[in-house]
């Protein structure tokens, strides 16, 4: 067990270290100067662009030798050091992606939770009724199939717009403040409701799939033939086949972490979430580099201390590697 | 992009796939053919899922030339849902919606291909090699796979496409293709590694023939159509992938594309205006052929193998 753990956290330092390493590489690989590209992007006059010229050069520390740079973003960045924002003018990176990152949160915790489980209990179900097999299979390759944005925007259109039911866009009521008010968390409870919808519905498309192959794999093995012929009950042979599915299920599970993330941000996008989605549209149309090298992290470590805790969870669940039979 | 990590889960447990390869042995190659075809047209899945993605690709292919209108230019009447004239109505800025879906159905189709045939490659470039040559080549392209696995590909192809001005679609295609190998290459190696454990392999090798060789003749023919399978995924993938850089402006701007549509649609304010005809065709559209590509998959699944035919 703390072999495979060890491994994984092996695997994630090195992922961390490319990731940091890219995040750090691509402005300096990209053809020509980034800094002019930034400045013909800003469309200042020319005075302007010399001064801003000498601060990004100094910002970026492209002053500095290859090595020297390297070292340099690593230590801002394990002090949190992400520098400023071009688009928020004022504030800081780390500032404004801890200001955000709540909100993706709230959307995307309870979405993977509980699509995860909604999914499995649903996949597994289609596993052994035909008639929820034949109804329940083709939505989900249906819903599995949808871009998240867009199933946002026809959300968005019929339940907010055409029949006002919830709120069409921001994460709360301008009327209210924030505050752990009941006016407040009913407002926030109605603005979440349909990007969480939008989250939980792609998602769970793909898990009900996924569960429904694995039981109906499960089901046709020896032990689930060898029980059934002991003649034990079929409700036995279909909760063993549930926990032999499972494990597959929670590897997918880290896999699909990254499609997910990248659905939320879009989907925030949509309804105008204050979430990380958001920030990162804002960073893209000012062409805030800072912010978007650090979104970037934040991305990326949040998928990897997620991969870590779907890892403990397996090892709770998957006895084999709790007695390290299995190597990984 | 986001979205092809998954797909793994779609294509049968690899056991199923090999029995499949491994009873064609038995039959004449003639027979075996008319069978699968036999069988291809009697299933309903791979039936539908291929209709509805051909009268897509007939569409992407016909539709442009139905059309006079350039999906950029302006001048047509502002805001009109559909009519006669303006067969899916115009853009708040008056271009023509019509125009704009079918050419950014080729793009899709454009971007799909070729991202799965870069995807595609480099997952059977790193699967065959790690899998059949195995040791520490198979530990280093493990370890390269799981990095790239584990890194989020949309958070990739975003600093590098905002960075990397994306002019057209083949680079696209080549970023997608570039970041989506890495459940192919690992669904690929572990195909590989119990293909290259089998006699007839070990015959194979026994006979001097060098790895390449033995890839090519022994091992690749006889998961040809798990690699068919893995390629519309791939293709599927990517479709929802591009579709998702574009609507965040990420892709070429000069090319219209099914994501750039709802990029302007929500800039534009289509969703308060109720102008429902400007983003509910590309959505749709996406929907329509990577869940008919999906589908499709299942009953082509079955088809070749014969073990999941009946249930």
């Amino acid at each position: 067990m703390t072999r495979y753990l060890a491994r994984k956290v092996l695997l994630y330092l090195l992922t961390f270290f490319v990731a940091v390493t890219i995040d750090w590489a691509i402005p300096r690989l990209m053809p020509g100067n980034p800094i002019d590209g930034l400045i013909s992007r800003i469309q200042a006059d020319s005075t302007a662009s010399q001064e801003l010229h000498g601060y990004f050069t100094k910002s970026f520390g492209l002053d500095q030798p290859l090595w020297q740079q390297y070292l340099d973003f690593w230590r801002g960045l394990l002090h949190g050091d992400l520098g400023p924002s071009i688009a928020y003018v004022g504030s800081n990176v780390s500032a404004l992606i801890w200001a955000a990152l709540p909100y993706t949160l709230a959307l995307l915790v309870p979405a993977i939770v509980l699509s995860y489980i909604a999914g499995n209990r649903v996949g597994a179900m289609a596993a052994r009724r035909k008639s929820l097999d034949n109804t329940a299979l083709p939505l989900a390759y249906i819903l599995t199939a949808t871009p998240y944005m867009w199933l946002a925007l026809v959300l968005a259109y019929f339940l907010a717009f055409k029949w006002g039911i919830f709120p069409v866009s921001g994460a709360y009521d301008f009327s209210v403040q924030p505050a752990w008010t009941w006016e407040f968390t009913q407002s926030f409870l109605s603005h979440w409701f349909l990007p969480f919808l939008t989250l939980f519905l792609v998602s769970f498309g793909g898990w009900a799939i996924g569960m429904r192959n694995l039981i109906i794999y499960e089901l046709e093995s020896e032990y689930a033939n060898y029980l059934q012929a002991l003649g034990a009950p079929s409700k036995l042979v279909r909760k063993y086949a549930y926990g032999n599915a499972v494990l597959p299920q929670m590897s997918g599970l880290a896999l699909a972490l990254g499609a997910v993330v990248g659905g939320a941000l879009v989907t925030e996008i949509v309804f105008g979430y204050p979430g990380i989605g958001t920030l990162i549209i804002t960073a893209l149309q000012n062409r805030d580099y800072f912010l978007l090298q650090g979104l970037f992290l934040l991305i990326i470590i949040g998928v990897l201390i997620a991969n870590f805790i779907v890892d403990i969870a397996y090892v709770i669940v998957d006895p084999r590697t709790r007695a390290g039979i299995q190597g990984s | 992009m986001e979205t092809a990590d998954t797909s793994a889960d779609l294509i049968s447990t690899p056991e199923v796939a090999l029995t499949g390869a491994g009873a064609t042995d038995d039959f004449d190659p003639g027979q075996k053919r008319f069978e699968t075809l036999y069988f291809a047209f009697h299933n309903t899945k791979l039936v539908i899922g291929l209709s509805v993605v051909l009268s897509f690709l007939v569409l992407a292919i016909v539709g442009p030339w139905l059309t006079s209108a350039d999906p950029f230019e302006f001048g047509f009447p502002l805001g009109i849902p559909p009519n006669s004239t303006y067969w899916l109505g115009t853009t708040s800025a008056g271009q023509d919606v019509y125009a704009q879906f079918v050419y950014g159905l080729r793009s899709s189709f454009v971007v799909g291909a070729i991202a799965a045939l870069v995807a595609g490659t480099l997952g059977m470039a790193i699967g065959f090699i790690g899998g059949y040559l195995g040791g520490v080549v198979d530990d280093i392209l493990s370890m390269l796979t799981n990095v790239v696995l584990v890194i989020p590909t949309l958070a990739v192809l975003i600093i590098v496409a905002a960075y990397l001005k994306v002019g057209s679609l083949s680079s696209e295609a080549l970023l997608i293709g570039l970041t989506s190998w890495p459940w192919a290459a690992r669904a690929i190696r572990a195909q590989t590694f119990s293909l290259a454990a089998r006699d007839f392999v070990n015959l194979a090798r026994l006979s001097g023939r060098g790895p390449l060789r033995v890839i090519a003749s022994e091992i690749a023919p006889n998961m040809s159509s798990y690699l068919f399978l893995v390629f519309i995924l791939l293709f599927g993938g990517s479709v929802l992938t591009a579709a998702t850089l574009d609507f965040l402006g990420l892709g070429p701007s000069r090319v219209m594309s099914l994501g750039l549509m709802m990029n302007t649609a929500v800039s534009n304010a289509a969703l308060q205006l109720g102008m429902w005809w400007w983003f509910i065709p590309p959505g749709l559209a996406i929907t329509a052929i990577v869940g008919g590509l999906y589908v499709m998959n299942v009953g082509l699944d079955e088809v070749f193998n014969p073990r999941l035919r009946r249930t």
